[in-house]
């Protein structure tokens, strides 16, 4: 009895020491993370910190992180220096539009891929899959000949037409699509709804969290895009905050702090979408990373 | 009532079907065609048969581009990979907090690629900038020139690539390690396995399909780079972070040269499409 006992009190301290030693590597494991995160965002703080010094001030070492005198006043400087609320209303109209028409007709088009049975359509999809494979850079030649062609480079237009009908939105929409029970549908239909009825009263309620998804990356993917309005977009007034704050960077190479507080500006709006939906964001990646 | 069915399909498809397939259908086959021809954009086009992939072979900017882009490959994959995976290993643990740096470390993924390319160009400014200024305290007497030397240019935009991309992949792999059953970390235990050997035995091995995926995925975007370098480096100095799709860009929409840009667009799908498939194979003979 003494020695069982004596065993059952081993066994606990060595518990015991078990989970000391797991709260010890839990802790090594916050630490080590805190100062990998800090070490990731280390560029973001000297970009604001830089944001809010004299240009000279810029590269005085060692860093100063927080400015002595801060010039809050080169934010105002930008927005006069360079069209940034142009490219600002360019940038929004163009994400804006891209995001919309992908969503509606990727949704749409995908009911048909999912839902319905007809001829050809497996072999359609294929096509559709297939161009995801095709990179861009590939293909952007003729696409460029063909604008041309109708007289729309250097337009916003072209930039809509050319993003807003991608295969990769159908296939989301299509794999979230394919989860819903059919039976739905089939106890609709026995209801006296007709296939319109289905997709806009059953199947867009259901499938909310895959429109979130695909809203969010479609948006962010726009509003970052750069080489698409690169080789559109000439003119000044129809730049994107992308092109615009390139555009700014080569002609002032030497206002160190007012290129900082622009590329600044140029995050705000993107951090603002990403700290509100964030669960979308890392969902959405996962969903189609993983599933494809 | 099937004809009417099929009816109701097209109309469903029909509104993403026709912009798809004008706007990216018929280019993806002109490119085939247009890479057959002389033209400059002014002139009409002019059939020319294997002229231009013949003018590629003897094409040095050509070379040293493919060339540029391999090595750019060669150093953006692992380094993503690793780190990547070493964040989300870290990240599978139920701590306080975990949300915070998860969001953290995936943020430079999704800010614009313009201020962070240019923010790095800072930070690795030659004589200015603070990373030197930290190595030359370090003790280091010549610290690299990073975008202004030919040899040093390319590791710059790598460092900044990994630094943005990692974040993303880490997502992957966080998704991956999530999908592993607990049961099989019990089982090795009850062996008797440590932290190591589970590494190697239970996470490892489970998370392939994960690690082929970002692999494939991390390969094709690296063969497509062009934002990073245009903003960067511009190509240069002289030759040196030139890679492929610079290339084209320069052909295409500075030199007008639209059919033989077309020509190194292919060669871009044809190594894209091959690498693919390699790994497939790979993976399907190592996979069991």
């Amino acid at each position: 009895m003494i020695k069982l006992n004596s065993i059952v009190v081993k066994l606990k301290s060595k518990q015991l020491g078990v989970k000391k030693k797991e709260r010890l590597i839990n802790v090594i494991i916050f630490i080590s993370l805190l100062v990998l995160s800090l070490l990731v965002l280390v560029p973001f703080a000297w970009m604001i910190s830089s944001s809010l010094k004299f240009d000279a001030e810029v590269f005085t070492m060692p860093i100063e992180w927080l400015p002595r005198n801060p010039q809050w006043s080169n934010y105002l400087d930008i927005w006069r220096v360079i069209p940034l609320a142009t490219f600002f209303k360019n940038t929004i109209i163009l994400s804006v539009v891209v995001t919309l028409l992908q969503v509606f007709t990727s949704s749409f088009a995908a009911y048909g891929f999912s839902r319905m049975k007809f001829k050809g359509r497996d072999v359609l999809f294929l096509a559709y899959i297939g161009t995801i494979a095709v990179p861009w850079q590939t293909y952007m030649i003729p696409q460029f000949i063909m604008m041309r062609n109708f007289g729309l480079t250097d337009t916003l237009l072209a930039l809509m037409l050319l993003q807003a009908f991608t295969a990769f939105g159908v296939f989301l929409m299509r794999q979230y699509y394919l989860g819903i029970p059919e039976e739905l549908s089939e106890a609709a239909r026995i209801d006296g709804l007709n296939e319109y009825g289905i997709y806009f009263r059953i199947i867009l309620p259901l499938t909310k969290p895959a429109l979130a998804t695909l809203t969010i990356l479609t948006f962010v993917s726009t509003w970052n895009d750069y080489m698409g309005p690169f080789i559109y977009l000439s003119s000044t007034e129809l730049k994107t905050i992308q092109v615009g704050l390139r555009m700014f960077v080569g002609q002032f190479s030497a206002q160190y702090s007012l290129i900082m507080a622009a590329s600044v500006t140029s995050i705000i709006p993107i951090a603002i979408v990403f700290l509100f939906c964030q669960k979308y964001f890392i969902e959405g990646i996962a969903a189609s990373g993983v599933k494809g | 009532m099937r004809r009417k069915n099929t009816l109701i399909a097209w109309s469903f498809i029909a509104p993403n079907f026709i912009g798809f397939f004008i706007f990216t259908l018929v280019p993806i086959f002109a490119s085939f065609l247009l890479a057959f021809m002389k033209w400059d954009a002014f002139s009409p086009p002019e059939f020319v048969g294997f002229a231009n992939f013949i003018q590629m072979f003897q094409d040095e900017s050509v070379r040293i581009a493919i060339l540029n882009t391999i090595y750019y490959t060669a150093g953006n994959v692992p380094l993503t990979l690793v780190c990547s995976l070493g964040l989300a290993l870290l990240l599978n643990k139920k701590i306080k907090g975990v949300a915070w740096f998860r969001a953290a470390i995936f943020f430079p993924f999704i800010t614009s690629l313009v201020a962070v390319a240019v923010v790095w160009n800072m930070i690795l400014h030659p004589t200015m900038g603070p990373v030197n200024y930290f190595l030359q305290s370090m003790g280091i007497q010549n610290p690299p020139g990073w975008t202004s030397s030919s040899d040093w240019a390319m590791p710059a935009v790598i460092i900044t690539s990994v630094w943005r991309g990692m974040g993303y992949y880490m997502v992957l792999y966080l998704a991956g390690l999530q999908g592993i059953p607990k049961q099989l970390y019990e089982a090795a235990e009850i062996d008797g396995a440590n932290s190591w050997h589970k590494f190697k035995s239970v996470t490892l091995p489970m998370l392939r399909p994960t690690t082929f995926f970002v692999t494939i995925m991390l390969t094709i975007s690296s063969f497509k780079v062009f934002d990073l370098i245009q903003i960067m480096t511009e190509g240069g100095p002289g030759r040196s972070t030139n890679v492929l799709v610079y290339q084209i860009y320069t052909e295409s929409f500075v030199k007008f040269d639209f059919g033989y840009a077309s020509a190194i667009a292919l060669v871009l799908f044809v190594l894209v499409l091959g690498i693919t498939i390699v790994q497939f194979r790979l993976e399907k003979r190592y996979g069991e």
